[in-house]
Formats: structure tokens, sequence, C-alpha cells
């Protein structure tokens, strides 16, 4: 027995047909399940927006409440809503516009080098915001922002206020910081006491930061203020260079100021 | 029937895989730190390790001598990624917590070492058994040190809170440690301590013996 199976005939055999049998299988199973998984990532990433803009209610479900954001695309180096014509030229489109396959692409990113406080390497021209209308007013503006911790690339959303200052919630979807640490970047306590913190000082430079331990209410800079994490230094730092990164005027800083202006 | 419950729950005390053949040590490191995450990994485990073991077993006469690792290996790692694809479609969130691990069941010693050991030489229902029980054997543990770790460094169980944390406005101080990888050597090796004190016979021989402290005589 053991002689026939060792031969080469009998090897080759055993070998083609095991791995057609398996990759059948697998096969099967990723492009059977592949339309559930699209929806779970699409439901997930819908819930986390919804959630930074404080919008989720218990038993509505997110497609329904997702149905009254807007999904638009900016152009970074305008500051503006990108045109037709230069989403055609780029090939992208609201509402499928994947931000982290922008910035590995040349024609559509820049290569931030040397000017890089949030470690993300390069930035898409472009972005997707969503936007929430009381009537023809925009109420409520949510801006994907990410950016290098201490181990992770940490992705999340911020949501302001129709003044485009006022912080209305933040959260992170995506991050692998230390657990009990840099992890409490998901603490929903910490999470709260974000909403109502301002951006942007009387100089419009984007201040907003996280303090050395608690932030002390009396101080006069108490609104640019959020209470550091503590044992999470770096986090804490990263937290801060990625959100003035994206609020200042690489990022979203000059769209935002258009908008206040209502020059869009 | 002795006979299977014996290959069935033998593996969770008398022959546990990580306590008394420390394997499967990295991946019991390293997904401890909540008890969710763990009865995942652990259901996963013990399905890939089952049917691993079925169909080697089934098709063990037939396995030529000189590939018959890689063949184990490719059955495993087809089981492994189907597993992944279920955990995607219809847990998203906690594959997203288990993220890479799924794809290390793969290289987990107790899959490699039970389709070697067991299912090469035995047929399939005893070898599904086998891998059933030895999977059983690894959750045990696996939840046995999540236990610890979520109680003691999260305050919490199944991420319910049981001790109200100090950053809730609690009591409890949680031990930023038992979150850490790390702490999971020191929960597993006082597990190991505690089984060997209840069945001695799972003491090892010393390999060695430490020679008596010399005197101040004799070093004269």
């Amino acid at each position: 027995m053991a002689s026939s199976n060792d031969s080469i005939k009998k090897t080759v055999i055993v070998a083609l047909s095991l791995c057609l049998v398996c990759s059948i299988f697998v096969a099967a199973a990723a492009v059977g399940l592949k339309p559930i998984q699209t929806a779970n990532k699409d439901l997930d990433r819908k819930r986390n927006i919804l959630s930074a803009a404080g919008l989720l209610e218990e038993g509505k479900s997110v497609d329904e409440i997702f149905e009254n954001v807007e999904a638009r695309i900016v152009n970074l180096q305008t500051g503006k809503f990108a045109t037709d014509e230069e989403m055609q030229a780029a090939g992208i489109s609201a509402g499928s516009f994947n931000q982290q396959a922008a910035a590995k692409d040349t024609a559509l990113s820049i290569d931030l080098k040397g000017n890089d406080p949030a470690g993300i390497k390069r930035r898409s021209n472009f972005s997707e915001v969503y936007l929430v209308r009381a009537g023809d007013d925009i109420d409520r503006i949510i801006l994907p922002v990410h950016g290098y911790g201490l181990w992770s690339t940490m992705y999340g959303f911020m949501a302001l206020q129709g003044d485009f200052n006022t912080v209305l919630g933040f959260g992170f979807y995506d991050q692998a910081e230390t657990p009990g640490l840099g992890g409490e970047v998901d603490n929903p306590n910490w999470k709260a006491s974000w909403e109502g913190k301002k951006v942007y000082n009387s100089d419009g430079e984007a201040v907003l930061q996280l303090a050395k331990g608690s932030v002390d209410s009396s101080d006069p800079q108490a609104d640019y203020r959020i209470d550091g994490l503590s044992g999470a230094t770096l986090t804490s730092r990263g937290v801060t260079q990625l959100v003035q990164y994206w609020l200042g005027d690489n990022g979203f800083g000059t769209f935002l100021s258009h908008l206040r202006s209502g020059g869009v | 029937m002795s006979e299977v419950k014996k290959v069935l729950f033998g593996p969770i005390l008398a022959n546990n895989p990580i306590a008394l053949q420390i394997l499967g040590i990295c991946s019991a490191l390293a997904v401890t730190s909540s008890l969710n995450v763990s009865l995942v990994m652990a259901i996963a485990l013990t399905l890939v390790t089952g049917f691993s073991g079925f169909f080697i077993a089934i098709i063990r006469n037939h396995i030529p001598n000189s590939i018959r690792i890689i063949v184990q290996m490719i059955i495993i790692a087809s089981l492994v990624i189907v597993v992944d694809q279920i955990l995607k479609a219809f847990a998203f969130e906690i594959s997203k917590q288990l993220s890479v691990f799924v794809g290390l069941i793969i290289t987990n010693c107790i899959v490699m070492g039970r389709a070697e050991a067991f299912a090469m030489k035995n047929g399939p229902v005893m070898s599904f058994v086998d891998g059933i029980g030895n999977g059983l054997g690894y959750s045990a543990m696996l939840i046995v040190v999540a236990f610890f770790r979520e109680l003691l460094g999260a305050g919490k169980l199944f991420g319910v809170e049981i001790l109200a944390t100090v950053q809730n406005g609690g009591w409890y101080q949680p031990n930023g440690l038992m979150l850490l990888p790390p702490s999971a050597f020191f929960v597993i090796g006082l597990v190991i301590w505690a089984l060997r004190a209840y069945k001695t016979d799972q003491v090892e021989e010393p390999e060695f013996k430490i020679a008596a402290n010399s005197r101040s005589q004799e070093a004269l």
C-alpha cells in the first residue's frame, strides 16, 4: 500500500485532485458570501458616521436613518465640492469613494514628505464628506479623519455643527492602540467630552487639542482642550495631530472656511 | 463508547493541549483579553480541528508520504478560509476584533499536531471526535484565561460590567497588565500549576537536579 502511494503518478494525482477540490470549496465560500460581507462593511461605515453625528436611534435601522445623510465629494485642493468634470476626470463618484485606495493612487493624491504631522504619508486630493440638512442649510457635517497613533493608523469621523466650528461628536471606527491605555479612545465617556468643544480660535487656526491630564474648566482655552488619555501620551499626541491636520489648511480647513462664508 | 468518551473529554483535563502539551500558546496569548472574542476563537478552532481530522482521515490511505504535511496544510488552510469568510459574513464585529488570528489558526500547532498524530492513523469519525475533543481542551483553557483577564483587566465579563471601574465612577482600579498579552503567560502558568497539583501524574521528571549549596567549609 505504502509503496503504491509513494509513486510519482499517485503523488501528482493526489496533489492535483486535492487542490482542485479545495479551491472549488474555498471559491464557493468566498463568492457566495461576498454580498453579505460587502453589505456588512457598508453598514458598519454608515453606523459609524451616524454614531459620530449622534444620529443613531434605537428601533430605527441604520439604512433608514442614513437616507437623510447626503454624501458629497470635496476637492481638498480648491476647498470646494468637486465638480462633475473633476469627478469624471478622476473616475470617482459620491457614495462609492474609497479614500484609502485613492491615497495610494499617485494621480489622485499628494506625497506629504516633510509636512506630515498625522503620519499618513500620502493624502488623497478628494475626500467624501457627509451632510445632514435642515431645510436648505447644512445642519451637521461629518468628516472622515485618520492618522497614526502609537501602533496603528486610527480611522475615525468628526462631526461638526452647522457653524462648522463646534464639535458634535468624534470617534474612531478602526484603531489598534493598546487596550486599556490608548484603546481608551473608544471609551464612551471620553468621546462624550468632545461635544461642544471648538475647533478654530478667533484667528481661524485649528487649535483643538488633547491636554496633558484633565482640562481645568477655568482655563480660558478650555473650549479648545480635551482631557488627555492617561498612560497614553503618544496616542494622545497622535489624536491631536490628526485632528489639527485634517481640520487645518491641508485638510478640510479651506473647505470649512468656504462653507462658513457661504462661498461653496 | 467509553473509547469515544475518552477521546472526546480526555483532552480537557487529563491531556490538555495547552496545559500539558504546551501547544497553541500564541493564540491563547493574543485573543484572550475578552471572553466574547475567545469564545468565537474557541468555536472556530474546534470546528477546524474536528473537520480537518475528519477529511484527513478519509483520505489518509491515499496520502503519499512525501507530501503528507502539505496535504494536511491544504485541507486545514481551506477550512480556515471558509471559517474566516463565514465570520466576516455573519459575525462582522467579532471578525474585526479577531482580525488576523483566525487566519493564524492555520499555523496553530494543535490542528497540525492532531492531524499528524491522530487523523493519519484513525478512522474519520474517531478523528473528528478527537479534533473536537482537543478543540474543547483548547476552548476550556482559553475561557478560563479570558475570564480572569477580562474580569481583572476591564472589570467586565462578556462586555457586561461586573466590577465598577474608576473610569466609570466606580471603585475598581483595573489592572492594565491583564489586558496585555504577557499576562496570559502568568494566568496559563498558574492554571498549569493548579492542574498539576490536582493531577500529580502530569508532573514531569526534572531534567536535571540542582546541586545543594556548597558550604563554606567545603569551599575552602
